[in-house]
């Protein structure tokens, strides 16, 4: 954005030619600076301008009216270019100034208003929490006041998305951990001569823990996610509102369904990671420790107590239950933005795995407790 | 006068329906251009065509000589420079502010300083009729009209030299959608625009429109408005002569 100021006694030409454009509206600074402040009468020759749009008018524009600010004339030749007439029509009227998102606070402050602004979130989330549990408890009591409220068809849906469709990769990795296990396990308990306790370990580990724990991890992250992110995008697209404008409650026909879907689909899904993780400790003791596929099946029967495999499995709907209930919670409040929608997701899967674990060491305890 | 935007034998098929079929358009430049067409008749299609967004299956795109169909994505990005286009729902960032949504495309290309690149999203946003005020306002927090408005603001961003409208004035009230077509004219004339609209609302093309290209059967008749009022195909007569269009041309009459 070319121009050149030349004096002509009592009044300045400033000539201004090249290409004005957004492409190079930031390249030169067009600062008034050069133009003499003393000259009363200022002529823009505009005649040598090869290309001017609406920015590059926004620069000359500047010009001017800095110039007109300071208390001088000016003129134009051969005439003023439309774009700035255009552009004192639009800026006519009230002078306005842009709105702040808020005032800038130093740092300290800043951290204040952090902490403060963490803690009423915290309140605000914990409320939405009790409300969602107290809504959802309402609703699962309405369907068993009237079994037509139970949406099946969505219900099985869930379970299949759940549940059917995780089952390669809840099998893999029950399967590998189970081999994982063995391995080390092998490895410790040589030093001892005590090989054949391996079966005991894997058993004993997998049903009662890492089988259910595994399975509800992933599940999680398949689907607490899944979760929020459909209800999210559901929200940002008024899709909630429809439901709730056509008389449908969107907990009984979103929520509940979900929940419903993963309490039954996460048992199943750990029944079937027990066998795998069985499969794998089977195939492990067979490669490492020599016992026979009949020895191990002998051996995993010694091992296991009445309850070992129900106080497993006992531990799945309550996961469900969780999973679904943060995932569901999460997307229901995304209100605005698609921002909102990834930050709520993350949250989802972050907290329901972080629940997860810790029920599961309350469980732990309570089993303890129990001597079980 | 010459095509500023010209499209030769466009041929668009989704498995075995077939949208366009041979489909011609030309627009000149300085021009406000009207696509109307039935529900389904492929007008979104072809927005997305002209674009660059969608490959035809076969035909050319030119936009202001330079082609547009078979080219790689970097040949592209001289020529959507010289676009805007505002959706029909906005397509506003809903992560970013008016004036944020507003600077993102010139920030994206031309490198500025900062308090330049605000003052020319300020004027843009002031140009559309909104209030500086707004400008720190997102997306959420605005009305339908003033969503459009945005739209219209970021689609002006890089000062093109043509504006596409997708159904500009679609759920607006009457009098917001006859402000919107005023402040389209205005701005076609103030910043010398071509402007390529897809419409539904008569008012708006009897209001705005030189020229109106209609889709009927894959293919494009275009036309002065009086010339494809006194085209004789069926679903034209039927659009431009049933009794929404009597209304709407009434009302143009009276006012001048």
């Amino acid at each position: 954005m070319p121009f050149e100021v030349r004096d002509e006694g009592g009044r300045s030409r400033v000539r201004v030619h090249g290409r004005w454009t957004v492409a190079e509206a930031g390249s030169v600074d067009a600062s008034p600076r050069e133009i003499p402040p003393g000259s009363q009468s200022l002529v823009f020759d505009a005649s040598a301008i090869e290309a001017l749009d609406l920015s590059g008018a926004w620069r000359l524009w500047e010009l001017e009216s800095g110039h007109k600010a300071g208390g001088g004339r000016v003129s134009w030749t051969p005439s003023r270019p439309g774009l700035l007439a255009f552009i004192d029509e639009t800026m006519a009227g009230e002078p306005g100034t842009p709105g702040h998102a808020g005032p800038a606070r130093g740092a300290f402050a800043g951290a204040l208003q952090g902490v403060g602004q963490a803690a009423a979130r915290t309140r605000e989330g914990t409320l939405d929490l009790l409300g969602f549990i107290g809504v959802i408890t309402a609703g699962v009591g309405r369907i068993f006041g009237s079994l037509k409220r139970l949406r099946l068809p969505s219900v099985v849906r869930h379970v299949y998305e759940t549940g059917v469709s995780a089952v390669p990769i809840v099998s893999l990795i029950a399967f590998l951990i189970a081999v994982i296990v063995a391995y080390i396990g092998a490895q410790q308990l040589r030093k001892f001569g005590g090989e054949i306790f391996v079966v005991d370990l894997v058993t004993v580990s997998v049903l009662r823990e890492l089988g259910v724990l595994l399975t509800a991890i992933i599940v999680a992250g398949r689907s607490g996610s899944a979760f929020a992110a459909e209800i999210g995008a559901m929200k940002l697209n008024d899709e909630v509102d429809a439901l709730r404008a056509m008389g449908m409650d969107p907990v009984e026909v979103l929520v509940l369904p979900r929940i419903l879907g993963l309490v039954i689909a996460l048992p199943v899904l750990t029944v079937v990671a027990d066998a795998m993780g069985l499969a794998g400790g089977a195939i492990l003791s067979w490669y490492l420790v020599d016992i026979p596929l009949g020895q191990y099946v002998d051996r995993v029967q010694g091992a296991i107590a009445d309850t070992t495999f129900w106080v497993g499995i006992v531990k799945a709907p309550v996961f469900a239950v969780l999973i679904a209930m943060v995932g569901t919670l999460r997307g229901m409040q995304v209100r605005t933005s698609s921002r909102e929608l990834g930050r709520l997701t993350t949250t989802a899967v972050v907290q329901s795995i972080f629940l997860v674990i810790l029920a599961d060491a309350v469980f732990a305890v309570i089993f303890m407790e129990l001597d079980i | 006068m010459s095509a500023i935007i010209e499209a030769r034998g466009i041929v668009n098929r989704f498995g075995r329906q077939v949208v366009h079929d041979g489909l011609d358009l030309e627009v000149e430049a300085g021009e406000v251009f009207g696509i109307v067409g039935g529900s389904g008749s492929g007008k979104s299609v072809l927005l997305r065509t002209l674009l660059g967004l969608q490959k035809p299956v076969s035909g050319s795109v030119r936009i202001e000589g330079a082609a547009v169909t078979g080219q790689p994505e970097r040949e592209l990005l001289a020529v959507k420079r010289r676009y805007g286009v505002m959706f029909q729902r906005g397509a506003l960032f809903t992560a970013l502010s008016v004036a944020q949504n507003v600077e993102l495309p010139i920030r994206e290309h031309y490198p500025m300083p900062d308090d330049l690149l605000r003052d020319l999203a300020l004027l843009r946003i002031r140009m559309v009729g909104l209030a500086p005020g707004d400008a720190a306002k997102y997306p959420a927090q605005l009305s339908g009209g003033m969503t459009k408005r945005t739209a219209l603001a970021r689609a002006l961003a890089l000062d093109p030299a043509i504006l596409f409208l997708d159904e500009p004035t679609s759920g607006l009230d009457p009098i917001s959608a006859a402000a919107f077509d005023d402040l389209v004219l205005d701005l076609q004339r103030g910043l010398s625009l071509t402007v390529v609209m897809i419409t539904h609302d008569l008012d708006t093309i009897f209001r705005v429109c030189n020229r109106v290209g209609v889709i009927v059967d894959g293919r494009m008749i275009s036309g002065t408005l009086e010339e494809i009022m006194n085209n004789g195909h069926p679903w034209i007569r039927d659009y431009f002569h049933g009794e929404r269009s009597r209304a709407s041309q009434g009302g143009v009459k009276s006012d001048g």
